[in-house]
Protein backbone atom coordinates (compact mmCIF):
# COMPACT_ATOMS: atom_id res chain seq x y z
CA UNK A 1 0.00 0.00 0.00
CA UNK A 2 1.65 3.37 -0.88
CA UNK A 3 1.81 5.81 1.40
CA UNK A 4 2.05 10.03 1.75
CA UNK A 5 5.69 11.21 1.71
CA UNK A 6 5.87 13.22 5.09
CA UNK A 7 8.38 16.19 3.83
CA UNK A 8 10.71 18.27 6.31
CA UNK A 9 13.72 20.52 5.19
CA UNK A 10 15.99 17.49 4.68
CA UNK A 11 13.61 16.21 1.97
CA UNK A 12 11.51 18.85 0.54
CA UNK A 13 13.53 19.85 -2.50
CA UNK A 14 14.42 16.35 -3.48
CA UNK A 15 11.10 14.86 -3.80
CA UNK A 16 9.29 18.24 -5.22
CA UNK A 17 12.06 18.19 -7.74
CA UNK A 18 10.74 16.06 -10.44
CA UNK A 19 7.08 14.86 -11.80
CA UNK A 20 4.25 15.72 -10.33
CA UNK A 21 3.97 16.43 -6.51
CA UNK A 22 0.64 17.22 -4.41
CA UNK A 23 1.47 18.71 -1.04
CA UNK A 24 -0.61 19.20 1.74
CA UNK A 25 0.06 21.83 4.39
CA UNK A 26 -1.52 20.95 7.63
CA UNK A 27 -1.51 21.08 11.26
CA UNK A 28 -2.54 18.94 14.26
CA UNK A 29 -5.14 21.33 15.25
CA UNK A 30 -6.48 22.22 12.14
CA UNK A 31 -10.31 20.77 11.59
CA UNK A 32 -10.29 21.06 7.83
CA UNK A 33 -7.14 19.35 7.63
CA UNK A 34 -7.64 16.31 9.68
CA UNK A 35 -11.15 16.43 7.51
CA UNK A 36 -9.08 16.26 4.22
CA UNK A 37 -6.32 13.66 5.75
CA UNK A 38 -8.45 10.09 4.68
CA UNK A 39 -8.78 11.55 1.51
CA UNK A 40 -5.13 12.28 0.99
CA UNK A 41 -4.21 8.68 1.84
CA UNK A 42 -6.54 7.14 -0.69
CA UNK A 43 -4.68 9.60 -3.08
CA UNK A 44 -1.12 8.38 -2.51
CA UNK A 45 -2.69 4.84 -2.91
CA UNK A 46 -4.66 6.05 -6.16
CA UNK A 47 -1.89 7.76 -7.88
CA UNK A 48 1.41 5.12 -6.75
CA UNK A 49 3.62 5.77 -9.86
CA UNK A 50 2.02 8.37 -11.39
CA UNK A 51 2.59 11.29 -9.09
CA UNK A 52 3.67 12.26 -5.14
CA UNK A 53 1.50 12.62 -2.46
CA UNK A 54 2.99 14.32 0.67
CA UNK A 55 2.58 16.61 3.52
CA UNK A 56 3.92 19.27 5.85
CA UNK A 57 2.89 19.71 9.26
CA UNK A 58 3.25 23.53 9.35
CA UNK A 59 3.84 23.42 13.14
CA UNK A 60 7.36 21.43 12.98
CA UNK A 61 8.25 22.67 9.63
CA UNK A 62 7.74 26.74 9.93
CA UNK A 63 10.62 27.55 7.53
CA UNK A 64 8.42 25.70 4.85
CA UNK A 65 5.82 27.41 5.20
CA UNK A 66 7.14 30.73 5.60
CA UNK A 67 8.86 30.16 1.94
CA UNK A 68 5.85 29.53 0.29
CA UNK A 69 3.75 31.86 1.82
CA UNK A 70 1.37 29.71 3.44
CA UNK A 71 -1.26 31.83 5.67
CA UNK A 72 -4.20 29.03 5.68
CA UNK A 73 -4.22 25.57 6.10
CA UNK A 74 -5.24 23.06 4.40
CA UNK A 75 -3.16 24.76 1.86
CA UNK A 76 -2.52 22.41 -1.06
CA UNK A 77 0.05 23.41 -3.61
CA UNK A 78 0.71 21.49 -6.65
CA UNK A 79 4.49 21.22 -7.93
CA UNK A 80 5.69 19.98 -11.80
CA UNK A 81 9.45 19.36 -12.11
CA UNK A 82 10.20 22.02 -9.14
CA UNK A 83 7.91 24.42 -10.13
CA UNK A 84 4.30 25.63 -8.25
CA UNK A 85 1.94 25.34 -10.80
CA UNK A 86 -1.24 24.67 -9.19
CA UNK A 87 -3.05 25.60 -5.57
CA UNK A 88 -5.87 25.37 -3.56
CA UNK A 89 -7.17 26.43 0.43
CA UNK A 90 -9.70 24.98 2.03
CA UNK A 91 -10.83 21.03 2.13
CA UNK A 92 -12.53 19.35 -1.00
CA UNK A 93 -13.65 16.15 -2.33
CA UNK A 94 -11.17 13.51 -3.21
CA UNK A 95 -12.41 14.38 -7.23
CA UNK A 96 -11.28 17.84 -6.83
CA UNK A 97 -7.87 16.84 -5.95
CA UNK A 98 -7.28 13.86 -8.79
CA UNK A 99 -9.02 16.33 -11.43
CA UNK A 100 -5.97 18.42 -10.57
CA UNK A 101 -3.53 15.92 -10.38
CA UNK A 102 -5.06 14.50 -13.21
CA UNK A 103 -4.57 18.01 -15.40
CA UNK A 104 -1.13 17.81 -14.58
CA UNK A 105 0.44 14.33 -15.46
CA UNK B 1 -30.80 -0.26 -2.28
CA UNK B 2 -30.35 1.13 1.39
CA UNK B 3 -32.54 1.64 3.90
CA UNK B 4 -31.10 5.12 4.06
CA UNK B 5 -28.23 7.62 3.08
CA UNK B 6 -27.42 10.60 5.03
CA UNK B 7 -25.86 13.24 3.75
CA UNK B 8 -23.47 15.08 5.43
CA UNK B 9 -20.89 14.01 8.00
CA UNK B 10 -21.52 17.19 11.12
CA UNK B 11 -23.45 16.34 14.44
CA UNK B 12 -27.00 15.79 13.10
CA UNK B 13 -25.85 13.59 9.90
CA UNK B 14 -23.64 11.39 12.78
CA UNK B 15 -26.28 11.19 15.69
CA UNK B 16 -28.94 10.33 12.27
CA UNK B 17 -26.63 7.49 11.94
CA UNK B 18 -26.21 6.21 15.48
CA UNK B 19 -29.88 6.56 15.68
CA UNK B 20 -30.64 4.82 12.92
CA UNK B 21 -28.38 1.94 13.20
CA UNK B 22 -29.06 1.34 16.71
CA UNK B 23 -32.87 1.38 15.91
CA UNK B 24 -32.42 -2.09 13.96
CA UNK B 25 -32.09 -0.30 10.61
CA UNK B 26 -28.81 -2.44 8.71
CA UNK B 27 -27.94 -0.52 5.26
CA UNK B 28 -27.25 2.83 6.20
CA UNK B 29 -24.08 4.82 4.92
CA UNK B 30 -22.91 8.19 5.86
CA UNK B 31 -22.11 10.21 2.70
CA UNK B 32 -19.12 12.49 3.60
CA UNK B 33 -16.44 13.37 1.82
CA UNK B 34 -13.58 13.41 4.65
CA UNK B 35 -13.51 12.76 8.03
CA UNK B 36 -16.81 13.00 9.66
CA UNK B 37 -16.95 16.07 12.26
CA UNK B 38 -18.57 19.06 11.07
CA UNK B 39 -18.04 22.36 11.00
CA UNK B 40 -17.19 22.32 14.77
CA UNK B 41 -14.00 20.98 14.56
CA UNK B 42 -12.95 24.28 13.26
CA UNK B 43 -14.20 25.54 16.49
CA UNK B 44 -12.08 26.91 19.34
CA UNK B 45 -14.11 25.76 22.20
CA UNK B 46 -17.35 23.81 23.31
CA UNK B 47 -18.45 24.54 26.63
CA UNK B 48 -22.57 24.70 25.96
CA UNK B 49 -22.77 20.66 24.84
CA UNK B 50 -24.30 18.66 28.22
CA UNK B 51 -22.09 16.35 29.16
CA UNK B 52 -18.65 17.32 28.14
CA UNK B 53 -17.56 20.56 29.72
CA UNK B 54 -13.89 20.01 29.60
CA UNK B 55 -12.24 23.97 29.34
CA UNK B 56 -9.16 24.03 26.90
CA UNK B 57 -10.83 21.37 24.65
CA UNK B 58 -11.88 22.15 21.00
CA UNK B 59 -14.48 21.51 18.62
CA UNK B 60 -12.22 18.89 17.30
CA UNK B 61 -11.33 17.16 20.88
CA UNK B 62 -14.93 16.97 21.01
CA UNK B 63 -15.95 15.17 17.93
CA UNK B 64 -13.05 12.94 18.56
CA UNK B 65 -15.56 11.54 21.35
CA UNK B 66 -18.64 10.83 18.98
CA UNK B 67 -16.35 8.44 16.69
CA UNK B 68 -16.59 5.30 17.78
CA UNK B 69 -19.93 5.62 19.04
CA UNK B 70 -21.86 6.63 16.03
CA UNK B 71 -20.18 3.73 13.82
CA UNK B 72 -20.81 0.66 16.58
CA UNK B 73 -24.47 -0.17 15.48
CA UNK B 74 -23.20 -0.79 11.82
CA UNK B 75 -23.10 2.88 9.98
CA UNK B 76 -20.88 2.97 7.12
CA UNK B 77 -18.79 5.97 6.34
CA UNK B 78 -18.47 6.55 2.68
CA UNK B 79 -15.28 9.00 1.64
CA UNK B 80 -17.42 10.22 -0.93
CA UNK B 81 -18.50 13.91 -2.33
CA UNK B 82 -22.73 13.68 -3.04
CA UNK B 83 -23.56 15.75 -6.19
CA UNK B 84 -27.32 15.23 -6.47
CA UNK B 85 -30.21 13.69 -4.41
CA UNK B 86 -33.76 13.00 -6.96
CA UNK B 87 -36.59 10.63 -6.32
CA UNK B 88 -37.56 8.05 -8.42
CA UNK B 89 -40.71 6.24 -8.14
CA UNK B 90 -40.89 5.45 -4.64
CA UNK B 91 -37.11 5.48 -4.15
CA UNK B 92 -34.27 8.05 -3.84
CA UNK B 93 -31.07 8.03 -6.32
CA UNK B 94 -27.70 9.49 -5.04
CA UNK B 95 -25.41 10.87 -7.23
CA UNK B 96 -21.95 10.51 -6.01
CA UNK B 97 -18.64 12.91 -7.72
CA UNK B 98 -16.60 10.11 -9.90
CA UNK B 99 -18.53 7.11 -8.69
CA UNK B 100 -21.76 4.97 -9.68
CA UNK B 101 -25.19 6.37 -8.17
CA UNK B 102 -26.78 4.55 -5.21
CA UNK B 103 -30.14 3.40 -4.44
CA UNK B 104 -31.89 4.53 -1.30
CA UNK B 105 -35.32 4.22 0.51
CA UNK B 106 -35.02 7.43 2.41
CA UNK B 107 -32.38 9.60 2.69
CA UNK B 108 -31.71 12.70 5.47
CA UNK B 109 -29.87 15.69 4.25
CA UNK B 110 -27.72 17.26 6.64
CA UNK B 111 -24.97 19.36 4.61
CA UNK B 112 -25.08 22.10 7.29
CA UNK B 113 -23.90 25.51 6.19
CA UNK B 114 -20.91 27.18 5.10
CA UNK B 115 -18.89 30.33 6.73
CA UNK B 116 -20.43 33.50 4.30
CA UNK B 117 -18.26 35.93 2.90
CA UNK B 118 -18.43 39.81 4.22
CA UNK B 119 -18.24 40.80 0.41
CA UNK B 120 -15.53 43.63 0.35
CA UNK B 121 -13.43 44.64 -2.20
CA UNK B 122 -10.42 42.15 -2.49
CA UNK B 123 -11.78 39.29 -0.03
CA UNK B 124 -11.76 36.49 -2.51
CA UNK B 125 -8.48 37.72 -3.85
CA UNK B 126 -6.74 37.77 -0.61
CA UNK B 127 -8.59 34.51 0.95
CA UNK B 128 -6.10 32.21 1.97
CA UNK B 129 -3.61 34.96 2.00
CA UNK B 130 -4.42 37.47 5.09
CA UNK B 131 -8.17 36.40 4.89
CA UNK B 132 -9.73 33.37 6.85
CA UNK B 133 -12.58 32.29 8.35
CA UNK B 134 -10.93 29.84 10.48
CA UNK B 135 -9.10 30.95 13.82
CA UNK B 136 -7.82 27.79 14.70
CA UNK B 137 -6.36 26.82 11.89
CA UNK B 138 -4.44 30.11 10.78
CA UNK B 139 -4.36 31.70 14.02
CA UNK B 140 -0.64 30.33 14.14
CA UNK B 141 0.03 32.01 11.36
CA UNK B 142 -0.22 35.50 13.36
CA UNK B 143 1.67 34.78 16.17
CA UNK B 144 2.81 37.84 18.09
CA UNK B 145 1.16 39.98 14.98
CA UNK B 146 -2.31 41.99 15.18
CA UNK B 147 -4.97 40.59 13.77
CA UNK B 148 -8.97 41.96 13.02
CA UNK B 149 -11.72 40.04 13.22
CA UNK B 150 -15.01 40.87 11.23
CA UNK B 151 -18.48 40.20 12.88
CA UNK B 152 -20.50 40.49 16.26
CA UNK B 153 -21.97 37.18 16.82
CA UNK B 154 -21.00 34.18 18.99
CA UNK B 155 -18.59 32.94 16.58
CA UNK B 156 -16.72 36.17 16.20
CA UNK B 157 -16.12 37.48 19.94
CA UNK B 158 -15.31 33.57 20.86
CA UNK B 159 -12.73 33.21 17.70
CA UNK B 160 -11.49 36.91 18.64
CA UNK B 161 -11.07 35.63 22.34
CA UNK B 162 -9.12 32.70 21.02
CA UNK B 163 -7.04 34.60 18.96
CA UNK B 164 -6.28 37.22 21.75
CA UNK B 165 -4.03 34.69 22.86
CA UNK B 166 -2.11 33.88 19.83
CA UNK B 167 -1.74 37.30 18.39
CA UNK B 168 -0.58 40.54 20.25
CA UNK B 169 -4.02 42.50 19.12
CA UNK B 170 -7.06 41.80 17.97
CA UNK B 171 -9.14 44.22 16.76
CA UNK B 172 -13.20 43.66 16.07
CA UNK B 173 -14.70 45.16 13.82
CA UNK B 174 -18.38 45.49 14.13
CA UNK B 175 -20.93 47.67 12.02
CA UNK B 176 -23.10 47.97 15.38
CA UNK B 177 -22.28 48.96 18.48
CA UNK B 178 -24.47 46.35 20.09
CA UNK B 179 -23.41 42.54 20.25
CA UNK B 180 -25.57 39.40 19.24
CA UNK B 181 -22.94 37.27 21.12
CA UNK B 182 -24.12 35.71 24.25
CA UNK B 183 -23.35 38.04 27.56
CA UNK B 184 -20.90 36.08 28.90
CA UNK B 185 -18.85 36.24 25.64
CA UNK B 186 -19.29 39.72 25.13
CA UNK B 187 -18.01 40.61 28.36
CA UNK B 188 -15.37 38.13 28.70
CA UNK B 189 -13.96 39.88 24.82
CA UNK B 190 -14.54 43.24 27.29
CA UNK B 191 -12.38 42.05 30.01
CA UNK B 192 -9.39 41.27 27.37
CA UNK B 193 -6.89 43.39 27.42
CA UNK B 194 -5.65 43.00 24.16
CA UNK B 195 -9.06 43.18 22.13
CA UNK B 196 -10.42 46.24 20.51
CA UNK B 197 -13.40 46.74 19.73
CA UNK B 198 -14.09 48.91 16.65
CA UNK B 199 -18.18 49.61 16.57
CA UNK B 200 -20.46 51.35 14.02
CA UNK B 201 -17.86 50.38 11.25
CA UNK B 202 -17.52 48.10 8.17
CA UNK B 203 -14.81 46.77 6.06
CA UNK B 204 -14.43 48.63 2.67
CA UNK B 205 -11.95 46.88 1.17
CA UNK B 206 -8.53 44.77 2.11
CA UNK B 207 -5.40 45.87 0.48
CA UNK B 208 -1.89 43.43 0.23
CA UNK B 209 0.85 42.98 -1.96
CA UNK B 210 1.97 39.34 -3.15
CA UNK B 211 3.00 38.18 -0.25
CA UNK B 212 -0.56 38.59 1.10
CA UNK B 213 -2.97 40.81 3.20
CA UNK B 214 -1.31 44.23 4.38
CA UNK B 215 -4.23 45.90 5.82
CA UNK B 216 -7.95 46.89 5.61
CA UNK B 217 -9.76 49.85 4.93
CA UNK B 218 -12.43 50.64 7.49
CA UNK B 219 -15.27 53.27 7.26
CA UNK B 220 -17.24 54.55 9.77
CA UNK B 221 -20.87 54.05 9.53
CA UNK B 222 -21.82 57.40 11.45
CA UNK B 223 -19.26 59.65 10.76
CA UNK B 224 -18.35 59.06 7.47
CA UNK B 225 -14.28 58.78 8.01
CA UNK B 226 -12.38 56.11 6.00
CA UNK B 227 -9.27 54.85 8.18
CA UNK B 228 -6.30 52.39 7.20
CA UNK B 229 -5.79 49.24 9.81
CA UNK B 230 -2.66 47.79 9.25
CA UNK B 231 -2.62 44.43 9.99
CA UNK B 232 -1.35 41.05 8.23
CA UNK B 233 -4.61 39.26 8.23
CA UNK B 234 -8.61 39.50 9.18
CA UNK B 235 -10.94 36.73 10.45
CA UNK B 236 -14.39 36.89 8.69
CA UNK B 237 -17.35 35.45 10.94
CA UNK B 238 -20.19 37.03 9.22
CA UNK B 239 -22.84 34.02 9.72
CA UNK B 240 -23.54 31.30 7.13
CA UNK B 241 -24.50 30.25 3.79
CA UNK B 242 -26.69 26.88 3.83
CA UNK B 243 -24.91 24.17 1.67
CA UNK B 244 -28.31 23.13 -0.08
CA UNK B 245 -27.05 22.12 -3.77
CA UNK B 246 -27.21 18.58 -3.67
CA UNK B 247 -31.13 19.20 -3.05
CA UNK B 248 -31.62 21.11 -6.88
CA UNK B 249 -32.07 19.31 -9.77
CA UNK B 250 -30.52 20.02 -13.43
CA UNK B 251 -32.53 22.95 -13.98
CA UNK B 252 -31.73 24.30 -10.57
CA UNK B 253 -35.27 23.34 -9.01
CA UNK B 254 -35.14 22.42 -5.48
CA UNK B 255 -36.51 18.61 -5.03
CA UNK B 256 -38.22 19.79 -1.99
CA UNK B 257 -39.76 23.20 -0.80
CA UNK B 258 -36.96 25.86 0.45
CA UNK B 259 -37.37 29.36 1.99
CA UNK B 260 -35.96 32.84 0.45
CA UNK B 261 -32.78 32.28 2.33
CA UNK B 262 -32.76 28.04 0.89
CA UNK B 263 -33.14 26.74 4.31
CA UNK B 264 -35.00 23.79 3.83
CA UNK B 265 -38.51 23.92 5.08
CA UNK B 266 -39.37 20.85 7.53
CA UNK B 267 -41.96 20.35 10.18
CA UNK B 268 -41.48 19.21 13.95
CA UNK B 269 -40.86 15.55 12.76
CA UNK B 270 -37.75 17.13 9.93
CA UNK B 271 -39.99 16.02 7.03
CA UNK B 272 -39.91 18.37 4.28
CA UNK B 273 -42.45 18.32 1.68
CA UNK B 274 -40.97 15.52 -0.71
CA UNK B 275 -41.88 12.35 1.07
CA UNK B 276 -38.61 10.04 2.52
CA UNK B 277 -36.80 13.14 2.28
CA UNK B 278 -35.79 14.47 6.30
CA UNK B 279 -33.24 17.49 6.60
CA UNK B 280 -31.78 17.97 10.03
CA UNK B 281 -28.79 20.25 11.15
CA UNK B 282 -28.02 24.08 10.30
CA UNK B 283 -29.90 24.02 6.78
CA UNK B 284 -33.00 23.93 7.82
CA UNK B 285 -35.16 26.53 9.27
CA UNK B 286 -35.11 28.53 12.08
CA UNK B 287 -31.88 25.81 12.99
CA UNK B 288 -30.02 27.59 15.91
CA UNK B 289 -26.79 26.84 14.69
CA UNK B 290 -25.94 24.90 18.12
CA UNK B 291 -24.49 21.32 18.07
CA UNK B 292 -26.75 20.31 20.16
CA UNK B 293 -29.56 21.20 18.26
CA UNK B 294 -28.03 19.71 15.07
CA UNK B 295 -27.83 16.21 16.73
CA UNK B 296 -31.23 16.49 18.18
CA UNK B 297 -32.22 16.99 14.49
CA UNK B 298 -30.64 13.67 13.67
CA UNK B 299 -32.13 11.79 16.17
CA UNK B 300 -35.64 13.20 15.49
CA UNK B 301 -34.78 12.49 11.34
CA UNK B 302 -33.78 9.20 11.74
CA UNK B 303 -36.78 7.89 13.84
CA UNK B 304 -39.27 9.34 11.36
CA UNK B 305 -37.20 7.04 9.08
CA UNK B 306 -37.55 4.29 10.97
CA UNK B 307 -41.55 4.53 11.12
CA UNK B 308 -41.46 5.53 7.70
CA UNK B 309 -39.88 2.51 6.47
CA UNK B 310 -41.96 0.28 8.73
CA UNK B 311 -44.79 1.84 7.39
CA UNK B 312 -44.12 1.11 3.75
CA UNK B 313 -43.17 -2.48 4.04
Amino acid sequence: MAKYVELNSSNFDATIAEGVTMVDFWAPWCGPCRMIAPVVEELAEDFEGKATIAKVNTDEEQDIAVKYGIRSIPSILFFKDGQVVDQMVGAAGKDVFADKLNALL
Amino acid sequence: MLDCAIIGGGPAGMTAGLYATRGGLKNVVLFEKGMPGGQITQSSEIENYPGFFEHGKTGMDFMDTWQEQVFHFGLEHRLDEVKQVRKEGDHFVIEIAGGEPVEAKTVVVGTGSTPKRAGFKGEEEFFGKGVSTCATCDGFFYKNKEVAVLGGGDTALEEAHYLSNICSKVYVVHRRDTFRAAPSTVDRVMRTENIELITDTTVEEVVGDAMGVTGIKLKNKKSGEETLLEVPGVFVFVGHDVNNHVLKDGEGNFICDVNEQGQVIVDLSMRTSLEGLFAAGDLRIEAPKQVVCAAGDGAVAALQVISYIQEQA
